[in-house]
């Protein structure tokens, strides 16, 4: 075909991605025992397409795997088969077969031929070992559909039935139903695969075909009667049809009856389920083992995921209503342009108030333009959410635990950016729930706690930030523990003495763990500092409340998105600075009174009943330009940063405005008390600060 | 390309496409420029444009002769004055100063950041083989930034490395 199908590639990919987490959520929702069967119908569809869409493309292996998955889902579906747990493990272990074929696909890698094989003989041991009652009445059946899963074919199409048979094939009566067309299938293309397996006659019946005026040109009127000549199997021809089959009716028949060449192919399906069943232990076993040591490997090796990284998507997916909002917007602005334009073309001294009505509305337009592009942007937590119910499934399964995932406010809106930083992080975190925080069922009946433990992971919008939160009703974090650890690590100094909050934030520390035991899946302490320093990157940051034997939360706050943010300009000297709106507490002119020194030199003031340290903002920067100011003929910027309450003494406020935010990174550096630049309305560049930094940086 | 058509954009063009068909080409193209008394000169591939002196927006607590960035078509650009880098003469600010946007990396990763020169002398060609190397001067003088000499016109000319000269100390500074 000369259409270039490489420029689809990507939406295949994202479709296929989209579909496995489809059937991952499906299968994780399966209630062994009592089945939906819109949850099977849910799940089938969505292997059918990845087969489809693989078919189409010419990924014969992501097809050929993913018929075995098919037929397997298709015996649950008509009730012919028993769901069972194995089955579903079995199924979900394939799922990340599948997904790893993809991914190795979509990097132009070489699929893993070994794990596709010991998954594929997994399946098969599951398809035939509990045998189905085969309730197919075309005999030729049999051996076909069997015989699709012997790995020989996936792995070697060439290699299968060497002898060629004369005048074998098949006859095929296809009648598709009148709506053929309109589910975008083109019989020609059928066809054209046909005929690519051999030589085919095909027979048109027009005896449907209604009059000329009575004809609808979008239903399809006409049956074809093919003859194939070809040594090709029953499903290899089924294989082509796959994609219409319901949309037709198709009747294949054989059209010699080739008898020496049907023995040695019963033989293979029957060799096959014998040397499995003895493997099942063996390799159920491995199924089920690699997904959490994969999730392990992505969140500790960061060589690994910037490995995949330039191939993550860069296209994202959107309401189409948040389009047309888009759409009304740029209407208006255009109409509030026109007038605009209309009032400068006679421009009258007493049109002044005219104008200024346009301008103030042009100005509302572009910030309601400007925030439905951003809205844009704005992913539902749950892209990120949604993937944990698998990681607990898992790993409680691996650990011999029982825990429930509730999660809350998945539809709370975040931009893309953090979703796609905010995931490994959160990995780490529930990582570390389910096996340090949640106990062993007879711990927690001991303790007098539910059998089952729950994690809670909870998100909600809270000012201009994103809260998310981890809550595990496990065994809480012992602080005189984490105290006694740090002091044999040297982390920290023996007669220190720190509040409960500083002890708990040890555990960022770096080579802090206490976990008795290293395991694959936490317990060697290089996690937290990085989690700590991730979030930190992103512009948020980490809590920690633990109360011992009744469980921890961790709250992480981040900003909504990275790219603008509302920010109150200050001037100090000669220079301005942008200080992030949401950071701000209050601004005050302070007097002598208020203020105090500490030893001599730092500086507090009184706000109410608290004192506050002083940044001056003039020593800090080392600002020289403009009269030094005394504090007091300054303003008191009062800002939160990292739970502390801090002022920065600066010479002016000069006015709140949106500011988008330019990386200072991009061409230069990470600069101390900086967060990143913006342009401001004259063309000038002003540093916007990063409040908690220097708050830090004031402690330190 | 034609050989007619001589003007100077075209012949550029024919030498940057001889550079990236083959780099057995001999010419190289370096824009010169002085420092104080002396003249430098940095590969032409390198620079984007040369603009006049505006005024900065200054960074804080970085070394002094990182003066600060401007905004280059929504681009947050760093300039650094070579003059105070090289301690090679005062910086003044005029107008007529001259910065020059160097890019500096290669693939994904480029980086464009301005230098502030005395002012900019000449586009010369230079011969692979007439480059020498820079001589050792020991500790006394740091040679890291320079590729090699080269005299033009009886005149000698420092062939600076963009990537080493541009490459700030942000390892350190990244690293906590």
């Amino acid at each position: 075909m000369s259409i270039d199908m490489s420029q689809f590639h990507q939406v295949f990919f994202e479709e296929c991605f989209e579909g496995l987490e489809a059937m991952e959520s499906g299968l994780l929702s399966l209630d062994i025992g009592d089945i939906d069967p819109e949850a099977i119908n849910t799940i089938f569809r969505a292997a059918h397409s990845i087969k489809g869409g693989s078919g189409t493309f010419g990924f014969t292996v992501v097809a050929e795997y993913t018929h075995i998955m098919e037929t397997l889902l298709d015996e649950m579906r008509d009730g012919r088969r028993q769901v069972t747990k194995q089955a579903v493990d079995v199924l979900l272990g394939s799922v990340d077969c599948l997904r790893e074929m993809l991914t190795s696909i979509q990097n132009e890698e070489d699929v893993n031929a070994e794990s596709v094989a010991e998954h594929q003989s997994a399946l098969e041991t599951e398809l035939n070992g509990e045998s189905s009652v085969n309730e197919k009445p075309n005999v030729a059946a049999t051996p076909a559909t069997n015989k699709a899963p012997s790995p020989v074919q996936s792995q070697d199409e060439e290699d299968e039935e060497p002898e060629i048979e004369e005048e074998q094939g098949w006859k095929i009566s296809f009648c598709p139903y009148l709506n053929l067309l309109k589910t975008g299938n083109d019989p020609v293309r059928l066809f054209r695969e046909l005929s690519a397996l051999g030589q085919l006659t095909t027979n048109v019946n027009i005896q449907d075909v209604p009059n000329f005026n009575e004809l609808d040109p979008e239903e399809c009127n006409i049956s074809w009667d093919l003859v194939l000549v070809s040594d090709a199997s029953e499903s290899t021809v089924r294989e082509i049809f796959s994609w219409v089959e319901e949309d037709c009716e198709l009747e294949l028949s054989p059209l010699a009856k080739p008898k020496k060449k049907k023995k040695p192919k019963a033989a293979t399906p029957v060799s096959t389920p014998t040397t499995a069943v003895v493997e099942t232990k063996e390799v159920i076993a491995p199924v089920i083992a690699p997904p959490p040591t994969t999730v392990v490997k992505k969140a500790s090796s960061e060589s690994d995921s910037a490995k995949n990284a330039p191939k993550a998507s860069s296209s994202i997916r959107v309401d189409t209503d948040k389009i047309d909002t888009l759409i009304n917007m740029v209407g208006e602005v255009v109409i509030t342009q026109s007038m605009l334009g209309l009032i400068g073309e006679n421009f009258t001294m007493d049109k002044v108030g005219q104008l200024k009505r346009g301008l103030a509305q042009l100005e509302r337009h572009t910030r309601d333009l400007q925030q439905s592009v951003m809205n844009i942007r704005m992913l539902p937590i749950s892209f990120v959410f949604s993937r944990f119910p698998r990681l607990v499934h898992d790993i409680s399964t691996k650990l011999n635990k029982k825990i429930t995932l509730k999660l809350v406010g998945e539809n709370t809106e975040v931009d893309k950016a953090v979703v796609e930083l905010i995931n490994d992080p959160l990995v780490h975190l529930i990582r570390n729930s389910l096996d340090h925080g949640i106990e062993m069922p007879a711990e927690r009946i001991a303790a007098g706690k539910p059998e089952t433990g729950t994690i809670e992971l909870k998100a909600y919008h809270r000012g201009g930030h994103i809260v998310i939160e981890i809550i595990d009703d496990g065994r809480g974090m012992d602080k005189s523990k984490l105290l006694a650890k740090a002091i044999e690590k040297g982390l920290v100094e023996e007669s220190a003495i720190l509040t409960d909050k500083q002890i708990l934030e040890l555990i960022f520390m770096p080579g802090f763990s206490t976990a008795e035991q290293l395991s694959d899946i936490s317990g060697r302490g290089v996690g937290m500092d990085v989690v700590r320093r991730n979030i930190q990157s992103l512009g948020g940051n980490i809590d920690i409340i633990s109360e011992l034997g009744k469980g921890s939360t961790i709250a992480i706050h981040l900003p909504l998105t990275l790219a603008i943010l509302d920010g109150q300009s200050v001037a100090v000297g000669d220079e301005t600075y942008i200080v992030p709106l949401v950071s701000i507490i209050e601004s005050i002119n302070i007097t002598e009174k208020m203020l105090n020194k500490v030893a001599g030199k730092g500086e507090t003031f009184k706000l109410r009943n608290e004192y506050l340290p002083i940044i001056r903002m003039r020593e800090i920067f080392n600002v020289k330009t403009g009269a030094a100011t005394k504090p007091n003929e300054g303003v008191i910027v009062v800002v939160e940063g990292q739970g502390a309450l801090c002022g920065f003494l600066v010479d002016e406020l000069l006015g709140q405005q949106q500011v988008v935010i330019k990386s200072l990174e991009a061409n230069y550096r990470r600069v101390e008390g900086v967060s990143g630049a913006t342009i401001l309305g004259d063309g000038s560049v002003a540093l916007i600060l990063d409040v908690p930094g220097l708050v830090r940086l004031s402690v330190c | 390309m034609s050989e007619k058509n001589e003007n100077e954009i075209d012949a550029l063009e024919e030498d940057n496409s001889a550079k990236k068909n083959s780099d057995t080409s001999t010419i190289i193209q370096y824009l010169s420029f002085v420092l104080g008394k002396e003249e430098y000169g940095v590969d032409i591939l390198r620079v984007q444009e040369i603009r006049s002196w505006e005024p900065v927006s200054r960074v804080p607590n970085v070394p002094f002769y990182e003066k600060g960035v401007v905004n280059l078509r929504g681009a947050i650009v760093p300039i650094i004055d070579l003059r105070e880098r090289f301690s090679l003469s005062k910086p003044e600010y005029t107008p007529l100063t001259v910065v020059v946007v160097l890019q500096t990396g290669s693939g994904s990763h480029t980086r464009i950041m301005g230098v502030v020169v005395d002012s900019v002398s000449d586009v010369i060609s230079i011969e692979r083989t007439d480059i020498q190397s820079a001589p050792d001067f020991g500790t006394k003088v740091s040679n890291e930034f320079i590729n090699g000499l080269v005299s033009v016109n009886e005149r000698m000319v420092m062939l600076l490395d963009v990537d080493k000269l541009l490459l700030l100390e942000t390892l350190e500074q990244n690293d906590y």
